[in-house]
């Protein structure tokens, strides 16, 4: 159940520092299909806009290759025959093709950024606004950090995918398409001989992907053992200096580090045999080019010119199908990731409100709980017929060791879990009768973990009623004691948090989430009371700030603290998702139960 | 350029393997640029000469050539890729191994989370800095220069004409790629700013929920999602006109070498495979520029992660340990004393830095329990660190046995003394291993002898592989007060001569601390404990309690004797027990069988 805080996202940042993609890393999709067509549906609102980009596309391709073919020209007919004011023309044309191929290229980039980062961004607005509605189930068993880092991660795969890859996907298949033609156009023996490279270029691509694959899987492998080893050593440095351990694990560090190498090695040494290949390939392409196209000159087969075209054009060809290699890698991470985000988008949310749920706008804040019943996980009943009275201004203390169900009584009112058993009414209402929103706005929660925002400390306090003046959250914090400590902050209520929240002391952080309930005024409070001990001065500021939040309401306290205990209207004593005994603090006492052994192995020795 | 020296350092072992490397650069950038060349003379020299044989005999020397090339490339890869590898093998360990030098004071001023990314990106971000430089990084201008020279050569008044246009293509990358960080840096913030309302709003969800704020949430996710959009846009938009822009410039040289050269050669004075090679050598020499701008972004990264890095290796350590270190003087009593001991933080910068102790005396003698009571930063932990010289006090002097804890090794200081930190922090392994980590040949009877002492023994016979039940990562599989007793267990399987329990039994209920405690004036019979306790419960049977407030002693002596002389001790008495032990007095009244 707990859900820790991390400070503002150090950890976060390292992560989402981009790596260069790794084959090794790349995981794929379970239905590849149907992740590329949900993920196609975001793009669907910009249909016209990616019609135009294809179309621009086409004519950057086009226009990209009558270049050499120009160039070819230029050579056999101007300069072989001499004629310089058609050179000009000529060189004026190629300028004219080019220049405007590269315009059409950087018109469709401009778009395809603008397509692709909405289409991101509505996908990101879309899961931000699912995960409002997910139940607090999922939160709790969701670890934040994992599921931050998924998050991250994922949609990071998604844009690299979506923001690179579309234009050269698309400009890589036109190009290749178009010289392909164009050869064939020009002399089909030169362009079947072209045609040769293409298996080529595809074996030695596979044959060097299996191995890169393989390489960087068990490189990613060491490097998750070495981090592991080194996590370890460096969070328990303090225990292995202390028991004298650095030696023996330097040298397991050693060892993880060696390993980490020579796989290092070995995947690095197969990802970088491909560039060298294609290179030979590409070079091994110029020059059957030349010679066949020089046999076939010398035949009269072919011009000069035409030569030039062919080379041209083959150094044009070879390097999209070095992408395309790329590519599919990068698609293929953007696929799974984009399905673990949907899987989220697909996750049920909360339990819906009743289509008859009435508004409720005030309440006093009598509360009935009858035959309670609750499991987290089916067999294992965590709450057992629990029932209980509170009338509307009362203070009920739960109390009860680890484990008993106090905490699942507070998920239970709040609806952050439906009960599967029983009723809870509010002033005589049924709370799965009531919107979530109004029964949510009555309550006031105080937990023990005061989560804090990267904002001002005025804003903090503002969170409990959002159209308060600063007035009232400055009246606010001084009910609840914080003033004081606020003041002395370097810029008192302005005082940012983002980056130190960490300074203020669990007391001072309790004190403002005490503000904020203040602030709040609910009907209902619900108090789960910190078992660590603060200094003196800040526990009386503390006990003293709750006794006037608690004033008027009808409050329920998960209790730690004696005097909370001792003034409280009913104790409660639970054990085992059950009620063993309630009444006073002296009743209790006296009957010698349950509430009186836990009692006295609290406070034991205090007889002396 | 000092970082750069710096790491310079990691990489002069291999510099005979990255010589290599880079000579058989070189060899690769001369057999790659004499390819157009040789195209030319096919076209000249054999096309229109009807040559047959010279066209055969180039083409195949070109592929020679190529395969030498690629022959040449692969070993330049693979010295480069050990090079680099091995300097990144090496940065890590360096690293690694000053991290566990580390004393607390450095450990203070960099978190796990910082010292991993240190050991992880920042040691891969210079890895590729070295295989950059090694490969790509150097290949680039390298190929760039070559060919500017055989334009030269092949054509000196058409490579003249080039030379404007370099030199604008060379100012608009640099303009580029200065524009590019800041952009970049932009985004990332934006980023950043997403990322916190992400989290905040995953970590506080019972928050978010409970005050009903989901609009506000989404309100506050929608400016900062359409902030994160706008700027990526802007960058990705500028990035992609760049390369759009450098290839016009390309194509600007193609079509004057077409219309300059090819007046010439109409003119007799180039020959038709001069203009092809011409315009090769064009091609190689923008396109490096090109990738340049790409490398550009590794440079910088690594070059950042270089310092970063620097800065850890060039920590010095707060406690240095002399060269003349004494071993205590076995058997070692355990009497510990402190005297007039201040301590604060960052002892360079002593106007800024708040005592956390002043003037602490005091002295345990062999055997006795010494407790330390205070509120949560009253300076109690810092207090007990100050023995195994986790931190080294800044006036004063700790003793043991008399002689200063300056004075002694620290394998000999640490291999008497136990410590139980306040943070319990387990290891992968079984259980048995963790409670053996300080001697990992102890005996079956030690381990079980210490599991015993510290209430281990039955709950971890109750475990599913009883003492070869493995531990999940951070003892996920053990509850808080379990991974206490499993860590006492592992202070006291070394027999100490001081035990030093840092609220160490916070999470242990009550009844078994008692009984913690009576197995310890057993086991521990004769060895000096110090134990520090935020809860009052812990701290009644010492010999001695002594209160901390604010880095002070305010107050010492027996829980009787503080009940009646120390109001500190008796404000945190009552704040804790409240009235309880009257009423529990009254309650039981004379049916208590008296103490």
């Amino acid at each position: 159940m707990a859900y820790e805080p991390t400070p503002m996202g150090k950890d976060i940042r390292a992560s989402m520092q981009r790596r260069p993609s790794q084959p090794g890393k790349i995981e794929k999709a379970k239905d590849p299909r149907l992740a590329m067509a949900r993920l196609l549906n975001y793009l669907i609102p910009y249909k016209v806009q990616l019609m135009l980009v294809t179309g621009f596309v086409l004519v950057f391709s086009l226009l990209g290759l009558g270049g050499p073919y120009l160039m070819g020209l230029a050579i056999d007919r101007f300069i072989g025959g001499k004629d310089i004011p058609g050179l000009i023309r000529t060189a004026a044309l190629m300028l004219g093709a080019y220049l405007l191929s590269n315009i059409f290229q950087v018109i469709a980039n401009w778009l395809m950024a603008s397509i692709s980062q909405n289409a991101l961004k509505r996908l990101r607005a879309e899961l931000f606004a699912h995960l409002q509605t997910l139940s607090m189930g999922f939160f709790d068993t969701h670890a934040a950090g994992g599921l931050m880092s998924r998050l991250t991660n994922d949609i990071d795969a998604i844009n690299q995918a979506v923001s690179q890859n579309v234009i050269s996907l698309l400009s890589g298949v036109l190009t290749m398409t178009g010289i392909l033609i164009a050869m064939f156009v020009l002399n089909h023996w030169l362009a079947l001989a072209s045609l040769i490279v293409i298996p080529i270029m595809t074996w030695f691509t596979r044959f060097v992907a299996t191995y890169t694959r393989k390489g960087f899987r068990d490189l990613q492998k060491n490097l998750g053992e070495l981090n592991s080893v080194a996590e370890e050593a460096i969070a328990g440095q303090k225990v292995i200096k202390a028991f004298r351990r650095n030696d023996a694990v330097i040298a397991s560090f050693r060892e993880r580090n060696d390993a980490v190498f020579k796989a290092a090695v070995y995947a690095n040494s197969y990802a970088l045999l491909l560039m060298p290949l294609t290179g030979v390939l590409g070079s091994f392409f110029v020059i059957v080019l030349a010679s066949l196209g020089g046999w076939l000159a010398l035949e009269g087969l072919v011009s000069v010119g035409m030569i030039a075209t062919f080379i041209n054009y083959g150094q044009n060809f070879v390097s999209p199908l070095r992408q395309l290699a790329n590519l599919y890698n990068s698609i293929q991470a953007a696929l799974a990731g984009a399905e673990r985000v949907f899987e989220i988008i697909d996750t049920a949310p909360e339990v819906a409100d009743l289509p008859e749920a009435l508004p409720i706008k005030t309440i006093r804040g009598d509360v009935r709980i009858r035959d309670l019943q609750f499991a987290y996980t089916p067999g294992t009943p965590i709450i057992k017929n629990f029932s209980l009275d509170a009338a509307a201004g009362q203070t009920i203390a739960l109390v009860g060791p680890t484990g008993a169900g106090k905490t699942t009584i507070i998920n239970l009112l709040t609806r952050f879990y439906e009960a599967q058993g029983g009723v809870i009414e509010i002033d005589g209402i049924d709370i799965r009768k009531m919107r979530k929103a109004d029964l949510r706005r009555s309550l006031g929660l105080v937990l023990q973990d005061n989560f804090l925002f990267a904002d001002t400390v005025m804003e903090n306090i503002r969170y409990g009623r959002l159209e308060a003046s600063d007035e009232e959250c400055v009246e606010a914090a001084r009910m609840a004691e914080a003033d004081h400590f606020i003041r002395q902050l370097p810029q008192g209520y302005q005082t940012n948090l983002s980056e130190r929240a960490g300074n203020l002391s669990q007391g001072q952080r309790q004190l403002l989430s005490i503000s904020r309930a203040i602030l709040a005024d609910p009907a209902i409070l619900i108090l789960d009371e910190a078992t660590s001990s603060v200094d003196t001065r800040t526990e009386l500021r503390i006990q003293k700030a709750l006794l006037r939040l608690m004033k008027g309401r009808t409050s329920f306290v998960i209790a730690h603290r004696l005097s909370t205990i001792r003034d409280a209207d009913k104790v409660v004593v639970i054990d085992s998702g059950e009620i063993v005994e309630q009444g006073s603090h002296q009743e209790l006492l006296d009957a010698r139960g349950f509430y009186y052994r836990l009692y006295v192995s609290q406070f034991k020795g205090n007889e002396i | 350029m000092n970082d750069v020296k710096k790491l310079f350092h990691f990489v002069k072992p291999y510099s005979r393997k990255a010589l290599f490397s880079l000579a058989m650069l070189v060899a690769m950038v001369a057999l790659d640029l004499a390819v157009p060349r040789l195209v030319a003379r096919i076209i000249d020299k054999g096309i229109k000469q009807k040559d047959m044989a010279v066209v055969l005999s180039t083409s195949a020397l070109m592929f020679f050539m190529s395969a030498m090339s690629a022959c040449v490339a692969v070993l330049n890869s693979n010295s480069s890729i050990r090079v680099a590898e091995s300097v990144a093998r090496d940065l890590r360990e360096a690293i690694f191994v000053k991290i566990q030098g580390f004393s607390y004071g450095n450990l203070d001023r960099f978190s796990t989370g910082i010292l991993m990314v240190r050991l992880t990106s920042d040691a891969s971000a210079v890895q590729r800095l070295v295989q950059v430089s090694l490969r790509i990084g150097t290949r680039a201008p390298l190929s760039m220069i070559g060919s500017i020279v055989l334009m030269f050569v092949t054509s000196p008044t058409l490579a003249l004409t080039m030379v404007p246009l370099l030199l604008v293509s060379a100012v608009v990358i640099i303009v580029f790629s200065s524009r590019m960080e800041p952009l970049f840096r932009a985004v990332q913030q934006k980023l950043d700013r997403l990322n916190t309302v992400l989290q905040e709003n995953i970590s506080g969800a019972r928050l978010v929920k409970s005050y009903v704020r989901a609009d506000r949430e989404a309100e506050r996710f929608g400016g900062a999602n359409d902030d994160l959009t706008d700027g990526t846009v802007k960058v990705m938009q500028f990035m992609s006109s760049m390369s759009p822009a450098l290839t016009s410039f390309i194509n600007i040289g193609m079509v004057l070498v077409i219309w300059l050269g090819g007046v010439q050669a109409i003119g007799g004075k180039l020959s038709l495979g001069q203009i092809v090679a011409f315009t090769n050598y064009l091609l190689a020499t923008l396109n490096p520029l090109i990738m340049m701008t790409q490398l550009s972004n590794t440079w910088a990264n690594g070059l950042a992660s270089a310092k970063r890095v620097n800065e850890i290796l060039d920590a010095e350590p707060d406690v240095v340990v002399t060269v003349s270190a004494e071993a205590l003087h076995e058997p070692v009593a355990g009497e510990l004393r402190f005297d007039a001991v201040d301590f604060h933080y960052d002892g360079d910068s002593g106007q800024t830095a708040q005592a956390v102790l002043e003037n602490i005396c005091l002295k345990a003698e062999p055997g006795k329990t010494i407790a330390i009571l205070g509120a949560t930063g009253s300076g109690k932990s810092t207090l007990i660190n100050l023995i195994p010289r986790f931190y080294d006090a800044s006036r004063g002097g700790v003793a043991i046995d008399g002689i200063d804890v300056k004075k002694l090794s620290q394998d000999s200081l640490l291999g008497h003394i136990g410590i139980v930190p306040q943070e319990t922090i387990l290891f992968s392994g079984t259980v048995r291993d963790n409670i053996r980590y300080g001697r990992p040949g102890a005996g079956e009877e030690e381990v079980t002898a210490a599991a015993k002492a510290a209430q281990a023994h039955d709950f971890i016979l109750a475990l599913p592989r009883g003492y070869d039940t493995r531990v999940e990562e951070r003892g996920g599989n053990l509850s808080g007060g379990q991974k206490q007793r499993v860590a006492i267990a592992r202070a006291l399987l070394e027999r100490p001569s001081i035990l030093i329990l840092d609220d160490s039994t916070s999470s242990v209920d009550v009844e078994t601390e008692t009984k913690i405690q009576a197995a310890l004036d057993d086991y521990m019979k004769g060895s000096t404990r110090v134990v520090v306790a935020q809860r009052i419960s812990t701290v009644l049977n010492a010999d001695t309690i002594i209160v901390l407030d604010q880095g002070r002693i305010v107050a010492e002596g027996k829980h009787k004797e503080l009940l009646r002389s120390s109001p500190v001790y008796k404000e945190i008495y009552d704040s804790q027990l409240g009235g309880g032990s009257r009423e529990l007095r009254n309650l039981r009244g004379g049916e208590r069988h008296g103490l």
